[in-house]
Formats: C-alpha cells, structure tokens, sequence
C-alpha cells in the first residue's frame, strides 16, 4: 500500500448526501480479476450517458477537477454495498482523500486499507470547502495526515480526527496481514481453546 | 471489562472471539465462518499467492458462484459472457490451488451465498460469519455476529482466520404487538429503515426483538437482518431460540447428535441478559405497520401502499428539497400520486432479501388461481437450488408458471444489474430485493421494494398493488 502522508492538489465538490457504492462504481463494471483499471468507471452513471459519451456537467469532465485528488460530499459517504472496487475506482482515477460529514462504516474501512484517508468534518466545514473546491484549479487544499489539518486555500487550518492504529498504518504504508501475522502465536492458543470448547466447529 | 456487568448478545460472542486486544483497543477478532463468492475474491486470493500465504483454515471456508452468473437455462451449456466466465473461473481455479471447499454452479446446493449458509448449516449461533458482501448481515438471524468485508479484509480472513475490528456499539430496535394481516418481516424492516434512516444504525450492531420479531419464522428473521446494512449498521441480530434450534438441527455442517445438544447449552447462554444497557434504543408497534414500499432511490424513502408520491415544496430544507426533486425526476413520479396507479413493467422475486422456500409459498398462495397482468414481465428466482427443488416438490413451480411467472435457477438475479438480469432505462420493477438506488438493478432501471406479497399483488395488478386486495383465493 502507498503511504498517505501529506497531499496538496484540487478538490471536486460532490454537493449530495447518501453517496452510495453503486454510485461510486455501478456493479456491471465488478467483473474484473484486478485491482487496478477501474477509475474510467468512476461515477459511470453520472460521468457518461447511454451512448458512452461524457457528460460535460458531472464536476469530474470539468477540465481542473479531472486531476482531482481530493472529493467533497455530504453525509453517509459510500453506504451500499462492501465491494472494495469503489475505494479502488477513486484510487485509480487519482482521489486520496475523501472529506465527508460522515462515512458509511465498511467503505471506511475499506478506504484505509487503499492508502485513502476519509476526512469527517461537520457538514458546515464540507459546506465551506465545496465553496474552495468550486474555485478548481485557483484553490488547492493540503490534507496533512501527520498533523491532522485540512488547511484550505486561505492557509486557515481545520484540524480533523483520526484512529492512531490507522494513522500509524497509512503513514508507513502498513500491510495489516504481515502486522497479524506476528500474533500468530495467540491465534494458535486460541483455536486450540476454542476447539475443546465448541468442537462442532472445526471439520 | 468487568465480568459480571448485564452483556448483550453482541458483547458476548465478541466476548468469546478475541483473540488479544491491541494497546489502542483495537481487537484482534477470530472468525468462525468465511463465505466466498466470485465477486470480491480474485484480488483477495492474488493477494496471497503473491505473498506466498496459503489459506489458514480452508475448513472454516466455504465458497460458491452467485452473483454474475445467469439464472435461466443457459447456465448448463457454459457462461456465455466473457467476463463472467473469467470470474468464475478464476474462482474455480483459486479453490483448487487454496483447497477451499466449492459448491459448483451445477450442483444442487449452489445459491446465493446468505441463503446457502444457513441452509447447510454453516451459519450457527454464537459464530462470527464473514464474506466479501454487505448483505452478509442476513446470518445474524442465527443469533451470529455476522458482517460484510473488503477485499482486503477477505484477503486477512482467509491469511489469518481473524480481523483488526473495533468493538461497535449496542442498538436495540424493539418491534412489540402482532403485525397485521398481509405484512411480513419485509413491512418490518422497511418500516425501521423509514423510521431511523440509513445511517440509522452506523458505527452499532442491532439486536432486533420484541414480540414481533419472535414471532416470525427464521426465513423472516432473516429478511429482517438482511437489510440491517440499509439502516447503516454492518450487522443485525436476533436472540436465538428455541425456533432457532429447531431451524438449525439435521442441517449438513450443523453439529449432530451429543455435539448438538452440547452446542445448545452453549447457544442458550447467549441472548442479552435482561437488564444489558444499549447505547440506542428504537421502539415500533408492530400493529401500526401496513404493507411498505419504496418510492424513492434510497431504502428510507418508504411509504404504506396506500399514500401518494411526497411534494419536494414540502420538503424541510433545501438540500432535502432537491433531493426529492432528483428522486422523483428519476423515479418518473408526480406529487401527490397514489401509489397504487404506478404501473409496473417488472416484478422482481428473489435476491438473500426474499428467496426462501417461505416466500415462494407466500407468492405462489396469493397467485393461485390468478394472472399476471399483461405486459408484466414477472419472475421468481429462488435462492438456492435446494429451495428450487422443494418448491418444486409443493407444486409450487406449476402454480406460478401457470399464472404467468417465470420459474428460474437460482443466484442474485435482478438484484444487482451484475447478470443477465437487468432492467432497461425507464423500466419500473416491483423488487423484493434490497436497495433501490440508481441504476442497482440495471442503468435507469425504477426499484420499488416490497415484500414478496406485494410483488405478487403488483404483477396480478400491473401497478403496485395493496396486497390486502389479494388474500390467497379459498382461504376466507
């Protein structure tokens, strides 16, 4: 996984609440084998019409926010379905972070094991970034996961929260299998428990 | 944690489950049962074979096609769409190579994921049950801790039998009262989505109960928990019992004999002690619940059958305003129509929401003797080919067909626009499924969830229907 360290680039704004996965990535584009190729069906459903073309007013067509590295939404980001493929389409299309009042919990968690950082910010404070965002290319957003502070173009920092085990995870890049792995031991103690307790369970 | 403080039913099974808990209070959690299928596991088991890790307890695994495959009779001469075969077949090979046990497309038990679980025994109370699939909340109807995971969380289940998981918090939604005559656990569920939205329930782990919610069958509870993810909460539970019990003995993987009834005791001891506290508690009389639909493109846009389509001028503020102004554009609605006039070109039975023997039953008595109206395209999917021959020894295959349904295999179908079924741009469908967002069952396609009565009353009709006009014939 790529570190998240610090990023500074263009924000999209995404002005809508109950941005679902299906959304994010509509599921006749799932039947991939990959993890990567996905971020030309970003928004499919918005980003081009029925013949394929694009759709000049969906904000991602729009010439500066083609580069966008960071998403602004409303409440209950990424509700839906667990399909990581979503994280995947916004990492692939180049979005490391997304800024939302508030997450579903399973795209959240799948945002991290990606290498991108979702923000939650009180919806006035996404209100008044999607207001920076608006300004594209003129207006570039620093998300600095070390100090935990969106500093918007006006140099004003927001300072946000986050969980320190994934802070930890995402600055260094951290694999969550190799960290597990060191506690096989207990996992072995605990089979071996479990399986005097409740043998039915093991074959 | 103190010993002796009251513990919900999700305390105590993540009690029993982890392994050691991190300096942060992060758990190490261990998994009992991981479910597979196609979709969110080729990068998974990439994963592992670059890393060189094979699969810790293939045992406690289980894998099965269902949801890019076809549903009719094509099925048998081979997958005819180039990238559903890929998926398919990558599984098929990623099963040998790992030595994880596979029901095949062809085999009788194949079928959706959540339905084949508890159907062979291998959802049980007390488990922590995993899957690559949001809907994974279904098991929870066992008495199970079970929710849906990433990729890369399938790829540490299977690497590790365990997950990094923060505890969730407590919510309780109580559904006192008897449901009335033509409502189902679906009602009961769309009426909770209505009442707490779907972030409802983000961050807690629910525990349905209360008179209703015992009273229905596991088939029912099921349905119940399927759509706790629509609520926001990644998992659903109801307290088992003794209908649990009796649900689960004699299944293929469930324990048997002196096991079974060791493993009972075990169960009894888990439903919340009387006097737990929950973080969050949701109250519903089951006697004010009439039949629900969606009219909108998110699942807490419900309404009973017989209210009209919402006026956005009416909205609270104006981001909801604008909202109902895309829904309704989308969804082809005026304000202030009745429901009941919405003519339907679809009518969708099936999906882990409603495909159980139980709800094929409900279709077939209120079809009997009836015909679906003409132009409506109607279609009953079970949801596992075991359900599909048992209907099939009811009778039940004949009654439907001959009232004008189609009878198909089994698999996710028109639930997800991910298979050959799928509705065109501008159709309305009557779905028994789960989410009716935006283009889910195909690009442009119009969902109205409802329960598998209603989507039967809706293809007699040819326009969403109030069920309570069509009471199985013969039977008042």
């Amino acid at each position: 996984m790529k570190p998240f360290t610090t990023l500074t680039g263009v924000a999209a704004p995404l002005p809508k609440a109950n941005v679902d996965t299906d959304q994010i990535i509509p599921a006749r584009f799932l039947k991939t084998i990959a993890r990567t190729g996905l971020g030309k069906s970003l928004f499919a459903n918005f980003r081009y019409d029925e013949q394929g073309q694009e759709n000049p007013d969906f904000v991602l067509n729009q010439a500066p926010y083609r580069n966008a590295e960071v998403l602004i939404a409303f409440e209950n980001f990424g509700c839906g379905s667990s399909r990581e493929h979503a994280p995947w389409a916004l990492l692939d299309f180049g979005i490391r972070c997304v800024i939302a009042p508030d997450f579903a919990d399973i795209f959240h968690n799948n945002s991290f094991k990606n290498g991108i950082l979702p923000v939650k910010l009180p919806r006035e404070i996404c209100a008044a970034l999607m207001e920076d965002a608006k300004l594209g290319g003129n207006a570039r957003i620093t998300v600095d996961l070390e100090r935990q502070v969106v500093v918007r173009p006006s140099g004003e920092e927001i300072p946000f929260e986050v969980d320190p085990f994934r802070k930890h995870c995402l600055l260094n890049g951290l694999d969550d299998i190799g960290q597990t792995m060191q506690h096989k031991p207990a996992i072995d103690d605990f089979e071996a428990r479990q399986r005097a307790a409740q043998p039915w369970l093991y074959a | 944690m103190a010993e002796n403080r009251p513990r919900t039913l999700f305390d105590k099974i993540w009690a029993h489950h982890v392994v050691e808990t991190l300096p942060d209070g992060t758990a190490l959690l261990y998994i009992d049962r991981h479910l597979v299928h196609e979709v969110t596991s080729p990068q998974a088991f990439e994963g592992l074979r670059v890393a060189g890790r094979p699969v810790r307890r293939p045992d406690a695994t289980i894998a099965v096609v269902d949801h890019n495959i076809a549903t009719d009779s094509s099925r048998r001469t081979g997958i005819t769409d180039p990238e559903s075969r890929l998926q398919v077949d990558t599984l098929e090979k990623n099963v040998v190579e790992f030595g994880v046990p596979y029901i095949p497309l062809l085999d009788a038990r194949q079928g959706i994921v959540h339905v084949i679980g508890p159907e062979q025994g291998l959802s049980l109370p007390g488990m922590t049950i995993v899957c690559g699939d949001s809907h994974t909340s279904t098991h929870g109807a066992m008495g199970a801790l079970a929710f849906g995971i990433g990729t890369s969380e399938v790829e540490h289940v299977l690497a590790t039998q365990t997950l990094l998981q923060k505890p969730a918090k407590n919510m309780r939604v109580t559904v006192d009262g008897k449901l009335p005559v033509g409502c189902t656990a679906k009602d009961i569920v769309l009426a909770i989505i209505g009442k707490i939205g779907t972030a409802g329930g983000t961050g807690h782990v629910i525990e349905f109960a209360g008179e209703a919610i015992r009273a229905l069958d596991m088939a029912g509870r099921m349905t119940v928990c399927n759509m706790s993810i629509e609520a926001g909460a990644r998992a659903g539970m109801v307290a088992p019992d003794q209908t649990t019990f009796d649900y689960v003995k004699g299944r293929p993987y469930a324990p048997k004999g002196e096991a079974f009834d060791r493993a009972v005791a075990w169960w009894s001891t888990l439903p919340s002690d009387p006097d737990a506290v929950f973080d969050k508690e949701v109250f519903l009389d089951a006697a004010e619940i009439a039949p629900m639909v969606s009219w909108g493109t998110s699942p807490e846009d419900v309404a009973p059958i017989t209210a009209t389509v919402p006026d956005p001028a009416e909205a609270p503020n104006e981001t909801r305003r604008a909202q109902l102004e895309r829904m309704l554009q989308y969804m082809g609605l005026t304000p202030g129509q009745k429901l009941t006039e919405l003519k339907v070109d679809v009518v969708f039975i099936g999906s882990c929401t409603n495909s159980r023997i139980e709800d094929i039953r409900v279709a077939a008595a209120i079809a009997k003797g009836r015909k679906v109206a003409d132009g409506v395209r109607a279609m009953v999917v079970p949801g596992s080919g075991l359900i599909k021959q048992q209907a099939e020894a009811e009778g039940l295959d004949r009654i439907l067909t001959e009232a004008g349904f189609e009878w198909r295999e089994a698999g996710c179908s028109m639930c997800l626009g991910m298979n050959p079924d799928k509705l065109t741009p501008g159709q309305r469908c009557a779905s028994t499924s789960n989410r009716n967002f935006e283009g889910r069952q195909g690009p442009g396609g119009r969902t109205h969830l409802v329960s598998p009565a209603m989507a039967t009353a809706a293809a007699l009709a040819g326009h969403l229907a109030d069920v309570r006009d069509y009471q199985p014939q013969g039977s008042h």
